[in-house]
């Protein structure tokens, strides 16, 4: 029993130490510094998706920009 | 078999999983280490001859924005101090070959282009940021190493490194 108990502990360490997160290199970030995976890649498109928020919820804000749909602003 | 036993042996393997991994990521190459031997990297182009000469490698690439700015201060570096016998030696670490030519199309260098598309010696180097360059003494040892490109501040520290290392 207290192997058994070890073995699922040791399963457990090997779990967290083997998988998670995958460190990538600074030269591996070609992807990731791509303009395209900016918040703001597209601020024409944010715009317009800010306005079709505010007019189909009636709140605005809350990505970005200034205000919280408090109105106070 | 007792328990005891077998427990020893399970953390035993385990130890020796860890200090594998460990011992598989060796250090990253620093100030006062002797530089790899870029000819063993198979990287694509061909190398000037350093023998004697004061060497600054840099590690860049097409998507890295303040690799286009260091691109001018090398170029005034190795026009600066050429005859004075220092080498720039660019490494290029992008995957496709086609964006480094675009991007040395965009941005011309004076100075030596190598492309090291299988990473091998950014491995080995590990450097931290990009772009990262070393400045190499005559015996090929790192003595100083720059993190990214910091405009002025940067080739500031380049000019007084290479000028008293040329004395």
């Amino acid at each position: 029993m207290k192997t058994k108990h070890f073995l699922c502990l040791l399963a457990l360490v090997a779990a967290g130490l083997l998988s998670g997160c995958q460190h990538v290199s600074p030269w591996e970030r070609g992807a990731l510094a791509d303009p395209t995976m900016r918040v703001d890649a597209d601020p024409d498109g944010k715009m317009l998706a800010e306005h079709m928020w505010f007019s189909r919820e009636a709140a605005s804000g809350g990505r970005g920009v200034g205000g919280g749909g408090c109105g106070c602003n | 078999m007792n328990t005891s036993f077998k427990q020893n042996k399970i953390a035993g393997v385990v130890a020796a999983l860890l200090l594998g991994l460990n011992l598989a990521t060796a250090a990253p190459v620093k100030e006062g280490d002797a530089f790899p031997d870029l000819s063993k990297f198979g990287l694509e182009g061909t190398l000037p001859d350093t023998k004697g000469k004061i060497v600054l490698v840099d590690f860049f690439a097409s998507w890295c924005g303040p690799c286009k700015e260091s691109f001018p201060a090398m170029n005034d570096l190795q026009k600066k101090y050429g005859e004075k016998g220092f080498v720039i030696i660019a490494i290029n670490l992008d995957k496709k070959k086609s964006d480094m030519d675009d991007f040395v199309k965009a941005h011309p260098a004076n100075f030596v282009i190598v492309r090291d598309g299988e990473n091998k010696l950014v491995k080995e180097v590990k450097i931290a940021t990009m772009p990262s360059s070393f400045v190499l003494d005559k015996d090929g040892k790192v003595r100083a190493a720059h993190h990214g490109f910091k405009g002025e501040e940067s080739v500031k520290k380049y000019n007084e490194e290479i000028e008293s290392l040329l004395k």
